[in-house]
């Protein structure tokens, strides 16, 4: 008996069973449609998260005021508190080789008002060296210039949203705003970005790191950006951070250097396991879905006792009528496989159409995994049906009608 | 060769085990049929006749003694190698037709074809001279259920037919039709023998043992009578 015609057998076997077929092609569909949705979700967090930190920029190490390890012994209530995080030791940095740029960063919120309308912003105080560091781009008018970081210069650059609430269809380069007590020229405007890593762009406004400073009456910095010269320079320049900024600090390690790709590893570790394991609940339902198989396959061999019987009175080999058996659960799981990946694609394809920013493509990996874990369960959870039909006595089969 | 016996029995027992009593089927069959002879097999329920055709028709094997079928001892046949046995030698046909419900009836008949692995043009030709030949062409798409019990039954000979098979085996072929379909299904069953096919059937109706050459009568798996009138 021809290969194509024991799949022609059972393909008519199944078409003959038709709620019972398409029951269980329900159930493997739902199965790999799980698999391929949920690792598509995972994945996609994954890839945000991934884009996310992309859209910071590039070999970007930041420095945090404070340190993130403790010592032990009593806890520091008295001046053991970290230095404040200077202009003067962004600065210095600046003359390692192996920096391209030091953004230095000093962070609050102020009212930043027009004309007779006035809202709360963030501001941000940085250098010129922000826009290459950050990739803003400009709408409008330049970014920061270059010059002396410790000057408090009254300009500012906005971000998109503020342009439109504070001067809607007006011209907004040239005008002055105040912020908080003071008055500050709008010199450029962002283009809309969107949020990142927390940070609406189009809600920002930025100043000069010197007036942002006196804006908010401190002289220590919220975050250093650096940016190395490229990839390979982070360990070492990571290293010689510290090393500078503990001699500028008495001998005391009071920062912290992380790097982008540090953090970046540390999610994708943290979201892939979370893919695996959502991949894996997924999986879970594969196997209900293949007992379920076995189940309605074993009530088949009972339902088809006589069938089998007269099978094996014109002659089927008991190899024969396992195969039968066998190919009419591969059929089912493989189908069930084929339509699960189809809602599956289409799952994840809505999902990304109600949430854009997520990227829901199921991975290449989960697909291939889904298909032959269905195919597997066909094969393991078919073969005890089958081999139940191949045992079956003819001559009690055909006592049966 | 022609001469010698198609079946020959020697000592056959057949014994089942029912809960912890041992039942006696068959016991010390001995019986050589001539090729082409027409048998019935008579006898009251249990009496052993449905597991003598079994075993003859290499469904079921016998707990001791010898079957020779065309002169070829067959005890000690593999599973398999009685599956071929049963597809080229033997035909069957049953009292409840035993069709395959979601199948036409040219693709009931084309089974054993399919199981023999014959290639689709050749079975597609054998299948429309038997269904030429049992006059049951233009039924060629119907599936069982749509058939009288007389077209299903001539189905059923058709499909044992089919693979042309030396002998043909018949399980109370008329039990579950009215009298007329009987009567033609046992005119084809005999146009069958007339073509040379040795035919076996067991029955409970003397009317239609008494027209076989042979007649076997068995009561407790024992053949107490063997009659033979002239053909």
């Amino acid at each position: 008996m021809s290969i194509e015609d024991r799949i022609k057998f059972a393909f008519v076997a199944l078409r003959g069973a038709t709620i019972r077929t398409l029951l269980m092609l329900l159930a493997m569909a739902i199965g790999v449609a799980a698999v391929v949705i949920l690792t598509s979700l995972g994945e996609g967090a994954r890839r945000y998260v991934a884009n996310e930190f992309a859209s910071l920029g590039t070999n970007l190490l930041i420095i945090l005021p404070g340190r993130n390890e403790t010592t032990g012994g009593a806890p520091p209530l008295l001046s053991e508190t970290p230095r404040d995080l200077t202009i003067d030791d962004a600065m210095v940095l600046k003359r390692n080789p192996l920096v391209r740029y030091v953004a230095p960063i000093t962070v609050g919120s102020a009212a930043i008002s027009f004309g007779g309308l006035d809202r709360e912003a963030v501001i941000m105080g940085s250098t010129a060296s922000l826009l290459p560091v950050r990739h803003f781009t400009m709408a409008q008018g330049h970014f920061l210039p270059e010059m002396d970081p410790q000057i408090a210069a009254p300009l500012c650059v906005i971000g998109s949203k503020i342009r439109d609430e504070l001067f809607g269809h007006r011209q907004a380069l040239g005008e002055l705003v105040r912020i908080g007590d003071r008055r500050f020229r709008v010199i450029g405007v962002l283009v809309s970005a969107g949020e990142s890593m927390g940070l609406n762009t189009d809600e920002v406004v930025i100043v000069p790191v010197g007036s942002a400073q006196q804006l908010f009456n401190t002289s220590s910095l919220f975050r250093v950006l650096v940016e190395a010269n490229g990839r390979d320079a982070i360990p070492s320049l990571q290293q010689q951070i510290i090393a500078t900024l503990r001699e500028r600090h008495d001998g005391e390690e009071d920062v912290t250097v992380i790097t982008q790709d540090a953090i970046l590893a540390t999610f994708d570790r943290i979201l892939s396991a979370l893919t695996y394991t959502v991949g894996g609940i997924g999986a879970i339902s594969l196997l209900v879905a293949g007992i379920l198989i076995m189940n309605v396959m074993l009530v088949a061999v009972t339902q088809r006792t006589s069938e089998i019987g007269l099978l094996k009175a014109v002659g089927a080999t008991a190899g024969q009528v396992l195969s039968l058996f066998l190919i009419e659960a591969i059929l089912l799981s493989l189908f069930g496989a084929v339509i699960g990946l189809a809602l599956g694609e289409a799952g994840a394809w809505l999902i990304h159409k109600l949430y854009p920013v997520l990227p829901t493509t199921p991975p290449l990996w989960a697909v291939m995994a889904a298909l032959l874990v269905a195919l597997g369960s066909g094969v393991l959870f078919g073969s005890l049906p089958a081999r139940r039909a191949a045992r079956l006595d003819p001559v009690e089969s055909l006592a049966r009608h | 060769m022609s001469d010698a016996p198609i079946i020959r029995l020697e000592q056959v027992n057949r014994i089942f085990q029912v809960g912890d009593q041992q039942v006696h089927a068959l016991a010390e069959i001995t019986l050589d049929i001539a090729r082409g002879d027409y048998v019935s097999l008579m006898g009251p329920s249990g009496s052993g006749k449905s597991t003598l055709l079994h075993i003859i028709g290499l469904l079921d094997r016998p707990s001791s003694g010898r079957y020779l079928l065309e002169g070829k001892e067959t005890t000690h046949y593999s599973d398999n190698e009685q599956a071929r046995l049963r597809r080229e030698h033997i035909g069957f046909v049953f009292q409840f037709f035993h069709l395959v419900p979601r199948l036409t009836a040219a693709e009931n008949i084309e089974l054993p074809l399919l199981l023999a692995g014959i290639p689709p043009e050749e079975r597609t030709s054998r299948v429309s001279r038997v269904l030429q030949a049992f006059d049951i062409a233009d039924r060629a798409h119907h599936r069982p259920e749509q058939l009288s019990g007389g077209q299903r039954q001539r189905v059923a000979i058709g499909r044992a037919m089919v693979s042309e098979p030396k002998v043909l085996l018949a399980d109370e072929p008329t039990g579950n039709l009215d009298r007329t379909s009987g009567h033609e299904v046992i005119a084809l069953l005999e146009e069958v023998n007339a073509r040379g096919i040795t035919l076996i059937v067991v029955t409970h109706d003397p009317e239609l043992g008494q027209r076989a050459h042979r007649q076997l009568h068995m009561v407790d798996g024992r053949i107490m009578d063997d009659r033979s009138s002239p053909p």
